[in-house]
């Protein structure tokens, strides 16, 4: 049976996720007790993608 | 007379697959004729519009608004179905915990709120998606994006950055990963062990993943790099960090890479850095033939003979297919596939054994579908033309419906070839949800349907459970996608 | 953006690091920088009086007479509308005022300094609750007591205020925080520690008996007192914030009844406007949404410090209040308004909270990313003058004038 510190060496710590989208994968992570946060996420910049994409090179 | 409604609701946003739901309860109302619930881009106003579902005000709706069509026998039906339907959009889910705790909007309140999150899951619409990667990534995450149409510009940034970052960036287009056990979005329950994979396919890690676990193996982790890491352009930035990464890892003792065929740029790369391991690699470019290995490194042709090299290589027993042959006049193989790996593996076992094969995702050697009438017909159900304004089909599996009426009405087919895949993310009952579809079409004198389970029995929906669903509905259940490529042969007469 | 989260940490140093003094009370017109004769300030961005609201209106009517600079409202109201009269913002005269935020000759002003950086703010004494100026009252019953204020209570205040050394206002907001107060819609406990503070050197001033029990005793009667005096404290924390190149950290926020106007630092003293957007809340007995006035005041700049809504958490009984939800729910604010801030306050903390700091600094930049616009409690006047305050409730900064500033802040950075 394999340690935890093995498998943990890949992601550096235990697998905890910030699920950004269908909420079907946060829902399965966290039946399976896998800690998951799930964004209540909107488009940013009100759905504008020009705005949205001048926005990322300010740095959010 | 015929009345069609739009509500919009400004600054709403619902995830695609919710909003497919709802709209399959909305459409079933009463009086209601077509419906759907979509976000205001220019796409999908199109989409609604070529559907008649199009009002001004839904027209007049902007990306970040959600717009509610409805197109309905008469104006009383429209409103109450609108109605009806909207305390479930304005419905929200739940924090995972289940109480109604506060849920950030961002990633930088909860990366701030969960210190220890190392890992953003992002399904957002492509034209977001990078944006949160970059977020997701300065903040010291790993990525694994699922969303795809998202510019090689910024997927080339984005894995740099991570790269820079020492953090993992799985895709764009990457839709499974096993890390330290856990299945993500789409991929298996399967054992642990100590098999690495690095896939640029998510059906073809589930396909090696599941042979691996369901043969006596075990997986220590898989990564998914997204469907163009080993195009040129993006010159395998991530196969090359998961690699390092495995080859690091303790709990890993043998690599397995699965893709299609690289650049000619990115290959020789890949084989130097395979070559610098002390450990053994499998190596499965899907088709790839006469590659220049090193020594520590073995071809795979298949998937199959990738999960069977992995373990050591002796043949994995397959259930034989028997007692029933084809009609004289029906020779056509017809494959409807929602694996693009999977696709493309029926494809070179159907070549290998010297037949005309078509696709609409051709591997080299096959034709395109608008080529040869009489070729042997493998469709990827996952490809773009399918998937337009629709959820994939792993999650939208009704996509097969009409494909699989029309070849079933086909008189010149014989076989139609089938994927079901299994697991997390997947439908719950895909088994179940074929034969319901059969029961509508099959008449007498049908083509012979072959499937095969891409699974284990840890699955939600049971391996096992599958296979006797598939076979009460009159389907022969062959061990792997390989075997049921190869029993289609047998079939025909022909021996692979 | 390197420049830009380096131009924000120094907006925050100065935030965090302004120590606010109520120093004293002065006549606006020996204190309030270009503060003219027949000149006039107003809360809110700058607006001529074609496009002011009822409410406005009414109260520069009213403060035209009370200056004596008409002999009636009608009079009053011809002079405004023929440009006999000068309007400018407050904020351009390092001032703001709650609601319509009169500003005049005569009026007494807070004095707020800003004991690090050498600035000082200032605001008129908060009337009471009611038919009031700031509401757009304009009558006798207004006018008198206006008088009383710059006749009485505001020498009064600054007679104490200088004999004591002022009030330190950080700790004092500190303790009131503690006390379930935010500052904008909820001050009785902030309003009940000025009066402590300011009592015994009242007493020890006054040489009238009658004139001081007046002044304590109004002061006791208003659970709003302590507003203004957060105001000219918000503006004394965030004027040394401006002009900071680079900086997304929005420095002002104000309404006029007609437009919603934000500043931030890295592009200076330009206005991005918006209309405003109507106030969703409770109504007092008899009153609805019909009745309301779109949102106005200068009483923003409280959020713009990390207090108001965006201490919602502090408040759960404001929550009910402004009908923002169950006091449950309270804390949600604060959370949502953390996400749009680029720090939290470790001064001002909300012990319910496990003693998070109140959200500090709002970036544009994270408010348009998110779509989550400034949370404002606010008050909700009627919208014909004159009558008075109609509910409470909440109300967004307009998204417009974040997406405004982005692409101003953009463009100077060369960003495209």
């Amino acid at each position: 049976m394999e340690s935890d510190k093995d498998n943990a060496s890949l992601l550096g710590g235990k697998l905890s996720v910030i699920n950004v989208g269908l909420d079907k994968f946060a829902t399965e992570l966290a039946d399976h007790d896998v800690p998951v946060v799930h964004l209540d996420w909107k488009p940013p910049a009100g759905g504008d993608p020009k705005l949205a994409a001048l926005l990322s090179k300010m740095g959010t | 007379m015929e009345h069609t409604l739009n509500k919009v609701f400004q600054g709403f946003y619902k995830d695609s697959v919710a909003l497919m739901r709802l709209s399959r309860d909305l459409a079933a109302m009463d009086g209601v004729n077509e419906a759907a619930l979509m976000m205001g881009s220019p796409s999908n106003k199109q989409i609604l519009k070529d559907a008649g579902l199009l009002a001004d005000n839904g027209a007049a709706a902007e990306g970040g608004d959600l717009i509610l069509a409805v197109r309905a026998k008469d104006s009383d039906a429209a409103q109450n179905a609108a109605y009806t339907i909207e305390p479930q959009i304005m419905s929200q889910m739940r924090a995972a915990t289940g109480d109604t705790i506060w849920q950030p909007q961002t990633i930088r309140a909860a990366a701030k709120a969960n210190p220890d999150a190392n890992l953003a899951l992002i399904s957002v619409p492509g034209e977001f998606a990078a944006a949160e990667a970059r977020k997701a990534i300065n903040r010291g995450l790993h990525v694994m994006m699922f969303s795809d149409n998202v510019s090689i510009e910024d997927e080339i940034s984005l894995k740099i950055q991570a790269r820079e970052q020492g953090v993992l960036m799985m895709g764009p287009d990457c839709g499974t990963a096993i890390l330290d056990g856990v299945p993500l979005a789409f991929a298996n329950k399967v054992t642990t062990g100590d098999i690495g994979i690095v896939g640029a396919s998510g059906t073809g890690i589930q396909e090696v993943t599941t042979l691996i676990s369901n043969n006596g193996g075990g997986i220590s982790h898989a990564i998914g790099v997204g469907g163009r890491d080993l195009k040129d352009e993006i010159g395998g930035i991530s196969t090359l960090v998961g690699i390092n990464r495995l080859d690091a890892d303790p709990a890993t003792k043998h690599i397995v890479l699965i893709s299609k065929p690289p650049g000619k740029n990115v290959l020789p790369r890949i084989m130097e850095r395979i070559g610098q391991s002390s450990k053994p690699f499998t190596v499965c470019f899907i088709g790839a033939t006469d590659l220049e290995l090193p020594a520590n490194a073995m071809a795979a042709r298949t998937l199959k003979d990738a999960a069977q090299a992995a373990l050591g290589g002796a043949a994995f027993e397959e259930p034989e297919i028997s007692g029933t042959s084809l009609p004289k006049d029906r020779t056509g193989i017809r494959g409807l596939y929602f694996g693009g790996t999977l696709a493309a593996e029926a494809q070179l076992i159907l070549l290998d054994a010297g037949l005309n094969v078509a696709s609409n995702a051709a591997v080299p050697g096959s034709r395109s579908l608008s080529d040869d009438g009489n070729a042997h017909k493998i469709i990827d159900l996952g490809d773009d033309e399918y998937t337009q304004g629709r959820p994939h089909p792993m999650i939208n599996p009704e996509i097969r419906r009409e494909p699989l009426a029309a070849a079933l009405a086909d008189s010149t087919v014989g076989v139609v070839l089938i994927d079901i895949v299994i697991g997390y993310g997947s439908h719950p009952d895909p088994a179940g949800q074929l034969a319901e579809m059969l029961r509508t079409m099959q008449g007498t004198d049908c083509p012979t349907i072959i499937a095969s389970v891409t699974g284990t029995e840890q699955d939600p929906q049971v391996r096992s459970s599958q296979i006797n669903t598939l076979q009460a509905a009159g389907i022969y259940v062959a061990g792997s996608n390989a075997d049921a490529a190869i029993a289609a042969l047998n079939l025909l007469g022909i021996n692979s | 953006m390197d420049i830009i989260e380096k131009a924000n940490e120094e907006a925050i140093r100065r935030m965090l690091g302004a120590e606010p003094v109520l120093i004293n009370v002065v006549p606006a017109g020996e204190i309030v920088p270009n503060l003219q004769d027949k000149m006039i300030l107003h809360a809110g961005p700058p607006i001529e009086w074609g496009r002011m609201c009822g409410p406005m209106q009414g109260a520069i009517a009213g403060i035209t007479v009370f200056e004596g600079w008409a002999n009636d409202l009608n009079q009053a109201f011809t002079m405004a509308a023929s440009g006999d009269i000068a309007f400018d913002a407050n904020h351009h005269h390092d001032a703001v005022g709650p609601m319509t935020g009169m500003t005049t000759v005569s009026q007494p002003m807070l004095v707020v300094e800003n004991k690090t950086t050498g600035n000082r703010a200032y605001c008129a004494i908060n009337e009471g609750l009611g038919k009031v100026m700031r509401f757009g009252g304009n009558d006798a019953e207004v006018l008198n007591r206006l008088a009383w204020i710059r006749d009485v209570l505001g020498p009064a205040m600054g007679k104490a205020l200088r004999d004591m050394g002022g009030i330190e206002l950080k700790p004092l907001i500190a303790r009131g925080l503690s006390m379930g107060d935010e500052m904008h819609q909820r001050n009785v406990a902030c309003s009940g520690l000025v009066l402590r503070a300011i009592a015994a050197a009242m007493a020890k001033t006054s040489d009238d008996g009658t004139e001081l029990s007046e002044a304590l005793d109004f002061i006791s009667a208003n659970d709003q007192f302590h507003l203004n005096i957060a105001m000219a404290m918000g503006k004394a924390i965030m004027d040394p914030v401006r002009d900071i190149d680079g900086s997304s950290i929005v420095t002002a926020m104000s309404r006029n009844g007609t437009d919603f106007g934000i500043r931030v630092s890295g592009t200076g003293d330009e206005w991005f406007t918006a209309p405003v957007e109507m106030p969703e809340g409770l109504y007092f007995a008899g009153y609805t949404e019909a009745d309301a006035n779109p949102d106005m005041g200068d009483s923003t700049i409280v959020e713009t410090i990390g207090l108001g809504g965006f201490a919602m958490g502090a408040s759960p009984a404001v929550a009910g209040f402004v009908g923002a939800g169950a006091a449950s729910e309270a804390a949600n604010y604060t959370h949502r308004m953390s996400e749009i801030c680029a720090t939290e306050n470790p001064e001002w903390t909300i012990p319910s909270m496990d003693y998070l700091g109140v959200p500090t600094g709002i970036d544009v930049r994270l408010v348009v990313d998110s779509g989550i616009a400034p949370t404002i409690n606010t008050g909700i006047a009627h919208r014909e003058p004159g009558i008075g305050q109609v509910g409470a409730g909440v109300v967004r900064a307009p998204m417009a004038c974040f997406e405004q500033a982005v692409r101003r802040l953009a463009e100077k950075l060369g960003i495209s």
